[in-house]
């Protein structure tokens, strides 16, 4: 397929100026779950959150499990994007963007709900490190204070790689449009030109930050694990839990970038963008973390089972073959049971494959959070503590107000940027004049070498 | 600002006029600095940009980890000292915990610096009108002089055309 720079920059620019039906409905649905969650919160603030169904033992339920599912999905992104871009693998020119996106909205929602949690969000700025009056000051050894400098340090991170690469597409936007469109958009292009120099800054920095935040992703998720490991609740003291999380992190965010990219190209018709080569590619990675996810799985059962401790294995059979089994069977059927299969089978690693095996990813890294968390909870060392938790029709309302939020999100997104950096799809086409200047490089280039305008290449 | 400049179809003339700009100036009284290039994407292997490669961004990103990494340690200690809480006998500046601050101040020092280094050696941000041509998003790529002296016009012209510019223009545009 050979298409023209000029065509490549309509067909990616046509989502910013049209909008199909289905598009405003998409909004509205999501908008509408965003509105119930509002009122969901408001009814938590004024009635305490007991009514989210928390109360002793179990004060974490699904928003924490929504707080690691979220901090997880924020793993697709920036850290795949960084990845594929040190790796200077070409596949990933249409893929990036639609996967830092995915970081940056889900890690601001991961990053609101704790805020949320504490009952009182307007107490929230109590725990900055500040000399006040009130003579308390946050607890640095604490894993919540880790975490709050750890997702601040990759939202900053990923907002800056999301933005850095955006600045020359938002400049090519502002030469194309007119009126109100044009000065936002010359706002945001901070004025870039195209200079040699501007290029090679932005390509240098773009380099530094992949660097930079391989490996501030992986400390996230490993300090997230850690306000589990670092509490003495059966089941949590672990030592593999932040190489665990970091996996279940990766695992689930790839999930979400082929959800998101499998919608991006049938309601943006990005289908000459977003080819079956970047959903087989990724569903490779999706098949290698299965495997790496049910061994740690594996691995950390086996050595609870073997320590045979009272506590522990008191939890370890209630989500085995107890209260909680036919959520724990579900998330090993989910996350690989059904996908490796689909996913290791050539035939059936297609969109369609792909799509179905993140859909059940998905829900099941979901079930993970929450079978590390409530079960442990509810039967902890004294079994005078015990105790049992159902979520009320508040949490759930939080929970899809979630998915909501992303989903609007995404969509705004969409609306105000491509969703696939245009310049770097060019660089790609054009790899011949970027793979050096000499005339034999061109020459090389030509018989049995991608043509300018494959954009499979 | 006032400008003349050319379009080329690809890197090798945009590279030919560049040099030809460079060789010839001087005797235009055109200072290398006013020669521009503008194009809609990176080019690498072209001498028109690799003078441009070199940039101080890695080692002050290092510098901007090490500063990050000195104020997580003030940060930590200075809180923990402030409002020493009771640790039952342990050290009330404790590096084990205090590096994981630390280690994330750092990495935030080093993406501060790096965006920071950007915005200034690339001259970002600014409004001020500059030289481009929307056909340069159709992959064309400008070679031009900015206020370049009035007599060179012709000269500048006919060394843009010999090294295979499409067109010649002036910025800002001229009224037909």
């Amino acid at each position: 397929m050979k298409k023209s720079e000029e065509q490549v920059q309509k067909d990616l620019l046509r989502p910013l100026f049209e909008s199909s039906a289905g598009y405003w409905f998409a909004v509205a649905a999501a908008a509408s779950l965003v509105l119930a969650g509002v009122f969901a919160l408001l009814y938590g603030f004024y009635s305490g959150i007991g009514v989210w169904g928390l109360n002793s033992p179990v004060f974490w339920a699904f928003d924490i499990t929504n707080f690691v599912f979220w901090i997880g999905i924020s793993h697709a992104g920036t850290l795949i994007s960084a990845i594929l871009r040190l790796a200077n693998a070409t596949w990933r020119r249409p893929v990036t963007r639609c996967a830092e996106a995915i970081t940056v909205f889900a890690l601001s929602i991961g990053a609101i709900i704790p805020v949320f949690h504490i009952g009182r969000p307007w107490l929230a700025f109590w725990m900055f490190p500040y000399p006040s009056e009130r003579g308390i000051w946050p607890n640095l050894r604490s894993p919540l204070a880790w975490d709050f400098f750890a997702i601040n340090t990759y939202l900053i991170g990923s907002i800056s790689f999301l933005f850095l690469p955006m600045i020359p597409d938002f400049a090519l936007i502002r030469d194309r449009a007119t009126g109100w469109r044009q000065k936002v958009y010359g706002t945001l292009s901070l004025g870039w030109q195209g200079t040699p120099r501007q290029w090679h800054r932005l390509e240098t920095a773009m380099h530094i930050m992949a660097i930079a935040i391989i490996p501030v992703a992986v400390s996230v998720h490993t300090i997230v694990s850690w306000d589990f490991a670092m509490t003495p609740v059966p089941m949590w003291r672990s030592t593999i839990f932040g190489p665990y999380f970091v996996c279940g992190a990766i695992f689930s965010g790839i999930a979400a970038l082929i959800l998101a990219m499998a919608l991006l190209r049938k309601f943006l018709r990005l289908e000459e963008y977003l080819q079956p080569l970047h959903f087989s590619n990724l569903g490779k990675l999706l098949l290698t973390f299965s495997l790496l996810w049910f061994y740690f799985t594996f691995a950390e059962r086996l050595t609870t089972w073997y320590g045979n401790g009272e506590s522990e294995m008191t939890v370890f059979w209630s989500t085995v073959r107890g209260q909680f089994a036919p959520l724990f069977w579900a998330m090993v059927t989910f996350n690989f049971l059904i996908p490796v299969p689909i996913l290791a089978i050539k035939r059936l690693r297609t969109i369609t494959g792909t799509v179905i095996a993140s859909i059940f990813i998905v829900v099941g890294m979901w079930l993970e959070r929450f079978l590390i968390i409530v079960p442990s909870l509810s039967r902890k060392y004294l079994p005078y503590a015990w105790g049992s938790y159902r979520p009320t029709w508040v949490e759930m309302t939080l929970m899809a107000s979630g998915f909501g939020l992303m989903a609007l999100l995404y969509l705004v997104f969409s609306k105000v940027v491509p969703m696939i950096a245009i310049w770097e799809l060019k660089v790609g086409m054009q790899e011949p004049h970027h793979a050096g200047a000499s005339e034999a490089v061109a020459a090389h280039a030509a018989p049995g070498k991608p043509a300018i305008g494959d954009l499979s290449s | 600002m006032k400008a003349i400049y050319a379009l080329f179809s690809d890197p090798g003339s945009a590279q030919d006029a560049f040099d030809a700009l460079r060789r010839s100036g001087p005797s235009m009284g055109i200072d290398a600095g006013k020669i521009v290039v503008v194009t809609s994407e990176p080019f690498e292997g072209y001498d028109f940009s690799d003078e441009h490669a070199r940039s101080p961004m890695f080692p002050l990103a290092a510098f901007g980890g090490l500063a990050g990494g000195l104020f997580g340690y003030w940060l930590a200690s200075f809180t923990q000292t402030s409002y020493p809480l009771p640790t039952g006998g342990m050290p009330i500046v404790t590096s084990w915990t205090n590096g994981i601050i630390i280690y994330e101040v750092t990495m935030l020092g080093a993406i501060l610096t790096t965006l920071l280094t950007l915005l200034v050696t690339a001259g970002l941000p600014d409004y001020k009108p500059k030289l481009s041509d929307p056909e340069i998003w159709n992959g064309k790529l400008l070679v031009g002089v900015t206020d370049p002296p009035d007599g060179a016009r012709a000269a500048l012209e006919a060394t843009l055309r010999q090294a295979g510019a499409l067109t010649v223009k002036e910025f800002p545009a001229v009224a037909a």
